[in-house]
């Protein structure tokens, strides 16, 4: 099985440097595109190969590309951005490419900005990345010092300016266009679409932004093709994925498998199963902002298509696990809790809706609630939907919610009928 | 008054934006680095030196949790509060803290050695329990273990 993103990473050991990082291959994509390739083809190569983006939305990488306007259409600088900021609960698979494999992320970078013809480039951590921040500057000094940064790259007559940008903290900062306010040095709060940042992003300028493991992907695709690619994945969709759980596995934790493993695959075969005396309850597929899947559900393929057939979004790809030991309850107000707290505070119901959301699970579990509590936390679930609300923040603080409700109704029940939590 | 320091610091920061105002956060983050915590006058003084008013500079200090506009201890300690680490029992390693510490989430010790602070994921949810103090991260936490990683910190 091959494993291309991860293979050089070396747990509990120092990354490539930038000579050992050549040795393996690095950087012999941005010597062919430089040498020989022109902006269109590549994007028209990720376009063939179906890169989705593994931040969450899953939108195809080289249509993304595709939609900023050329050079003769808008004048100024150009600008790209790698989303590191991975705040959201349960996800740790950027910091595993980050610290792992830096040169991997910059080649990408280099090749990506060059597709769509940036002189600028950023990466934009977050603030808890210590280790990160210091694996990349390195990286980042070796890469200019070696000519693939900078001006004029390999003699190519081709610049580009790449740093790196630490975040103070916020989750919504994640959301591309609050990402570019904080960029900027603004409050992250997001931005109304369109215009999309494709054509006023950064600054005012055309501007892409894509995942850490996006972009770890595309010296890889240079080097070997579409058809190698979407032949990593069982599903069709292309590629391998980082996949991690955790929760009460007997072995939590990262691994690099095709798109298209199943969940019980990755749980049973790489996970080790669930902890002795614990059994699988729920799973909450990819990241704070998706669904429920239920135990029954668990031969579910991890790809795009297959989560959402299953009532899901694959989303960052990271699951959590729910056992029979944790209330459900508890579990989902931990969720609701975080939304609400990590709310901008730009718009109504999301700034007000979550905190009350979050009382009325406090309810539940201090076993105050009634039969009443569960219209008003169904009337928010569909309420709080998009375009009622400015962003994707509070609908998608719902996605966990409306999916308990209604798989585990009984437990919310047995809350009001017992009038204590049965956990506790 | 900024130390001339910290304005150097700040000035190669604006340097890489196409304007000074867009380093704000980065001022911010370089004041505290030094001084622990975001003072009043610190807004004044970075709004003066990025062109901003104070307004502004403290719309933006206010918005992101890793800024402080209040005085912490000389170590912070960021317990992770999301769902892995609880159900890995995270409110047991906080009782504990918080017990040996005599101080709740958002308290500084009188002595101004810790201030507890609540804390979204932390990245580290494969390891859970975890907890950041200052810049490190520590992880599959027991309470065993507590005692001698607070000794480091002084
Ligand atoms: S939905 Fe929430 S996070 Fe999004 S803009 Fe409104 S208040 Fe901000
Ligand atoms: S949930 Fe605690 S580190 Fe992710």
């Amino acid at each position: 099985m091959e494993t291309p993103l991860t293979k050089y990473i070396k747990p509990n050991q120092a990354p490539l440097d930038l000579k050992e990082y050549e040795k393996t291959g690095g950087y012999e994509g941005v010597k062919k595109i430089l040498k020989g390739m022109l902006p269109d083809d590549i994007i028209g190569l990720v376009k063939t190969s179906n890169l989705l983006g593994r931040g969450g939305a899953g939108f195809q990488t080289g249509l993304k590309w595709s939609l900023v306007p050329k050079e003769k259409d808008v004048a100024g600088v150009r600008y790209l951005v790698a989303n590191a900021d991975e705040m959201e609960p349960g996800t740790f698979k950027d910091r595993y490419l980050l610290e792992g494999n830096p040169h991997q992320l910059i080649e990408g970078m280099i090749i990506a900005s060059y597709a769509i013809q940036a002189e600028k480039a950023y990466i934009f951590m977050r603030w808890a990345y210590k280790k990160a921040e210091v694996i990349i500057k390195k990286a980042i000094e070796e890469a200019y010092s070696a000519g693939y940064l900078g001006k004029n790259i390999l003699g190519s007559g081709y610049n580009l300016d790449l740093h790196l940008h630490t975040s103070a903290g916020r989750y919504i900062c994640g959301e591309e266009s609050a990402l570019l306010n904080a960029l900027e040095g603004k409050r992250g709060i997001p931005r109304a679409k369109p215009p999309f940042p494709a054509t006023s992003g950064l600054f005012g300028q055309p501007t892409v932004i894509n995942n850490v493991e996006t972009l770890s992907w595309i010296p890889h695709i240079i080097e070997n093709g579409s058809d190698w690619f979407i032949k990593l994945s069982t599903s069709g969709e292309g590629g391998t994925k980082l996949y991690g759980v955790s929760g009460r596995v007997k072995k939590p934790g990262l691994w690099e498998l095709p798109l298209g493993t199943t969940i019980r695959e990755i749980i049973e075969d790489y996970a080790g199963g669930m902890q002795d005396g614990y059994q699988l309850k729920g799973i909450i597929p990819g990241g704070a902002s998706t669904d429920f899947l239920i135990a029954s559900q668990i031969d579910t393929k991890m790809d795009f298509a297959s989560v959402r057939a299953a009532g899901s979004r694959l989303g960052t790809g990271t699951m959590m696990i729910l056992d029979d030991k944790t209330c459900p309850v508890a579990f989902i107000h931990n969720l609701i809790k975080f939304f609400a707290k990590e709310s901008c505070g730009f718009c109504t119901p999301c700034r007000e809706g979550l905190p009350w959301v979050e009382k009325v699970l406090m309810k539940f579990e201090e076993g105050n609630a009634t039969l009443k509590d569960i219209e008003i936390l169904e009337f928010h679930t569909k309420y709080l939907v998009p375009g009622n609300t400015f962003c994707a923040h509070a609908p998608g603080a719902m996605e966990p919610l409306q999916s308990g409700l209604k798989y585990f109704k009984d437990d919310f029940l047995r809350h009001i009928n017992e009038k204590h939590c049965p956990w506790r | 008054m900024l130390s001339e320091k910290e304005r150097e610091e700040i000035l190669e920061e604006t340097k890489l934006y196409p304007f000074p105002k867009a380093a704000c956060i980065d001022a911010l983050k370089i004041v505290q680095h030094h001084r622990g915590w975001i003072s009043d006058e610190a807004i004044a003084d970075i709004a003066s030196e990025l062109s901003m008013s104070k307004d502004e500079v403290d719309g933006v200090a206010s918005f992101y949790t890793r800024l402080y506009r209040k005085p912490v201890g000389r170590n912070v300690i960021l317990i992770c509060d999301s769902v892995s680490c609880m159900i890995m029992g995270y409110e047991s390693i906080y009782d504990y803290i918080s017990k040996k510490l005599g101080i709740k989430f958002g308290e500084t010790t009188s002595d101004g050695r810790f201030t507890l602070i609540p804390n979204t994921c932390l990245g580290d949810c494969d390891h859970a329990p975890a907890l950041m103090i200052n810049n490190d991260h520590y992880n599959n936490l027991s309470i065993e273990k507590i005692d001698s990683m607070l000794e480091k910190y002084q």
